[in-house]
């Protein structure tokens, strides 16, 4: 049992509750206590939190590394941590495994892998992956090609109850390819898909997850032609969501010139007019889930030419802060995101978490929402390599709170 | 024609040419693409007389560092630097036997503990040579990086279409074939268009690459279109494997719409000049009697002038080392 903690005077702000406003918040028992007015008990830790914001910790929705030293960090208190690890998550026993390998800082919820070896052939023992502690089915970095396969995972996933999330990148298209279609590519003399190929792969998907009733996750919707799909598919219907990471609402195809290899990503970056109808499916509602897409990669696998380097950036650390640059340019309010970065995921995938009613796990993140700083990959707790190296932003989290411990102070 | 430096920047004394490297036209101003040609003519003269042989860059290193096959190429930048006078090595490194990657890195530094006065580097992957020259101390010369530049053919294209027309600037320039895997096509677009020249793209759709409107560049489907009034037309060598069904059904079909034949010539300019990069595809992309015909075929003496820009860049970017004075 853990000793009770009283957070003081700090902005409450809780999405699933409808809370906004200066509050207490009593934690006791690993679980939230009270909210309210009331004077603390005086036996508990005092954490004062004056001029600062109080909200449900972290949701991260599909990362590649369960880093617990940067979500702690980052105010991240749970990461759905995607199949793609060394081996894939295609077995219960490794599901099991990965569901444990975030303690005691950080709770990971693995997501299976939907196909054996994710190699989009065979079905995976899903069933029993949910009995060992998945949270969903994914895809992994790649879709799944095989228009029958999807089909069948889909229907299968829906006789469990699991979310599938997919990829969303026509795979044939996107074969050997390292950046979109365009003037950038072409005078990079880099190997380029057309953007469509996000749609296409969308549309393929949301009408199979229309025919067979399946509960569909696009992890990142990038393009204006993909959230065109997604809002048509959501007015028939179609039980799909759409995420995104603070990587393509704030980064265009130009962020690839002098072939930036921190700038590889996956899908790649795309065109500015892409990028502000990302800003614009945040603003709306279409895109309902902000995560880190946090999948940090190695000097050795970065420093390489570009169409050589891996994809992926570290993402766990700035997420919040770049979150934050939303409400600051006025396209969601501080409600608003907090529902991106922790209501909405916990929904999705079905966590008791990501509120802070009573009794949910006290897990809880406090931050300075106008605190400045410089994001500096090489002061990050893991992998640095970030393409906003350099970048002033606003925000810095000051205590993150899992299950009722302090896990991170600054 | 643009022969002298003429920009008002170099009238104060400015630098003629301020870059460490060459790693593409990207990053020259017209006056610098002039200047790179005009010193190119006297090593035209030196190739030609009987001594061939001038000693600038006596004691100096030359590493030719070729990660990919290449026969032409190579053969240019060694001859250019001997004729230099430098001492010339070649590290042949073949697609198979180099991994990519953090080994790129590493041979990069070895070559840098060796001392080596100028690099010259071709590599399978766009952008390993500017990765290369970040790590490097002395001038990185790029002899074709992935499908990105190939600055040294774009000038020695440049060089022959000047010797031969006598400009560059309004000149109808049609570039024919492979656009989408050619590094030559994207330094000819950006070097032509910055000396002027109205420069046209003429491939079947799927070897035409997306955004070709950003270089000023006019796209044609229609290679008698393409040709109509051009004043040079300059082929690419396609791949036989991107002939084979991937990007174009058959060798006899692409050659059926796309070769470059008498009849079709007909519609370029009476005194086009052609132009082609090599190796050619003889029945291919080009009927072997054009290609032989020297009055219109400038092939050779492309490869002639390689010699003599290849040694200007070589030259050129070593002032600063050698202490040449106004270059220190």
């Amino acid at each position: 049992m853990s000793a009770a903690i009283a957070i003081t005077g700090g902005r409450v702000v809780c999405p699933a509750t409808g809370h906004d406003g200066i509050a207490t918040i009593l934690l006791k028992d690993r679980k939230i206590a009270g909210i309210g007015q009331a004077e603390p008990p005086s036996d508990a830790q005092i954490i004062d939190a004056t001029g600062l914001v109080v909200a449900p910790g972290l949701i991260d929705a599909g990362v590649f590394r369960a880093d617990t030293a940067a979500a702690n960090a980052g105010g991240i208190t749970r990461m759905i941590l995607m199949p793609d690890q060394s081996p894939p998550l295609d077995d219960p026993a490794l599901v099991a495994f990965a569901q444990g390998s975030g303690k005691p800082d950080v709770w990971v919820h693995p997501l299976a892998a939907a196909t054996r070896g994710l190699r989009g052939e065979e079905l995976a023992e899903i069933g029993l992956a949910q009995a060992a502690g998945a949270v969903g089915v994914a895809t992994g970095r790649r879709a799944i090609a095989d228009a029958r396969v999807m089909q069948r995972l889909l229907a299968y996933a829906h006789g469990h109850g699991l979310v599938v999330v997919s990829h969303a990148e026509d795979v044939a298209l996107t074969a050997g390819t390292v950046a979109t279609e365009g003037e950038y590519a072409t005078r990079l003399g880099l190997a380029a898909a057309p953007a469509f190929a996000e749609a296409l792969a969308i549309i393929r998907d949301c009408r199979l997850a229309e025919a067979t009733g399946a509960r569909l996750h696009i992890r990142q919707v990038t393009t204006a032609e993909g959230l065109a799909a997604v809002r048509a598919a959501r007015a028939r219907g179609v039980d799909v969501t759409a995420g995104i990471t603070p990587a393509h609402l704030l980064l265009n195809d130009m962020a690839v010139a002098g072939f930036r290899s921190f700038a590889r990503l996956s899908p790649p970056l795309r065109c500015e007019a892409d990028r502000l109808a990302v800003i614009e499916g945040v603003r709306d509602g279409t895109i309902s889930i902000l995560a880190s897409g946090h999948d940090p990669q190695s000097q050795e696998d970065k420093r390489q030419p570009f169409a050589d380097a891996r994809a992926g950036m570290a993402g766990a650390e700035t997420l919040l802060a770049l979150g934050l640059g939303l409400v600051r340019d006025g396209v969601i309010d501080l409600p608003g995101l907090i529902a991106l970065l922790s209501t909405n995921p916990a929904r999705r995938f079905g966590l008791v978490a990501g509120t802070l009613q009573l009794g949910a796990p006290a897990d809880l993140v406090v931050f300075d929402e106008a605190a400045p700083w410089r994001i500096d990959g090489d002061q990050f707790h893991g992998a640095g390599n970030t393409p906003f190296n350099g970048l002033p932003t606003a925000g810095r989290v000051r205590t993150t709170i899992k299950g009722g411990d302090v896990v991170w102070r600054a | 024609m643009a022969r002298a430096p003429s920009h008002p920047a170099l009238a104060d004394g400015a630098h003629p040419f301020p870059h460490a490297h060459l790693l593409g036209i990207a990053q020259l101003k017209p006056w610098e693409i002039c200047f790179l040609l005009d010193e190119a003519e006297q090593w035209v003269e030196l190739n030609r007389s009987a001594s061939k042989h001038a000693d600038r860059l006596a004691g100096l290193t030359q590493i030719n560092a070729f990660f990919e096959n290449s026969t032409r190429t190579l053969l240019s930048f060694e001859i250019a630097g001997k004729r230099l006078g430098a001492d010339v090595v070649n590290l042949g490194v073949s697609g198979s036997s180099v991994k990519k990657g953090e080994t790129l890195l590493d041979t990069a530094l070895t070559l840098n503990a060796m001392h080596p006065d100028m690099i010259v580097i071709r590599h399978g992957s766009s952008g390993a040579v500017q990765l290369i020259s970040e790590k490097v101390d002395c001038p990185v010369l790029n002899a074709g990086d992935g499908r990105h530049e190939h600055p040294t053919q774009a000038l020695l294209d440049a060089l022959t279409i000047r010797r031969r027309k006598g400009r560059i600037a309004g000149l109808k320039v049609a570039i024919c074939g492979d656009i989408l895997h050619s590094r030559v096509a994207r330094s000819n677009f950006m070097l032509l268009g910055a000396l002027g020249a109205e420069v046209r793209a003429v491939a079947p759709p799927t070897l035409l690459p997306a955004g070709l409107d950003g270089y000023c560049v006019e796209s044609f489907t229609d290679m008698d279109a393409g040709l109509a009034g051009a004043d040079v037309v300059m082929m690419l060598r396609l791949q036989t494997e991107r002939m084979e069904g991937a990007y174009v059904p058959s060798p006899r079909e692409y050659f059926r719409f796309y070769g470059l034949t008498e009849a079709r010539l007909a519609k370029a300019a009476p005194d086009v000049l052609v132009m082609h990069p090599g190796p050619m595809n003889r029945g291919v992309e080009i009927d072997g009697a054009i290609a032989d015909d020297i009055a219109r075929s400038a092939v050779t003496e492309q490869v002639e002038m390689g010699v003599a820009v290849r040694m200007a860049c070589l030259d050129v970017l070593t002032r600063r080392r050698r202490g040449v004075e106004g270059w220190a």
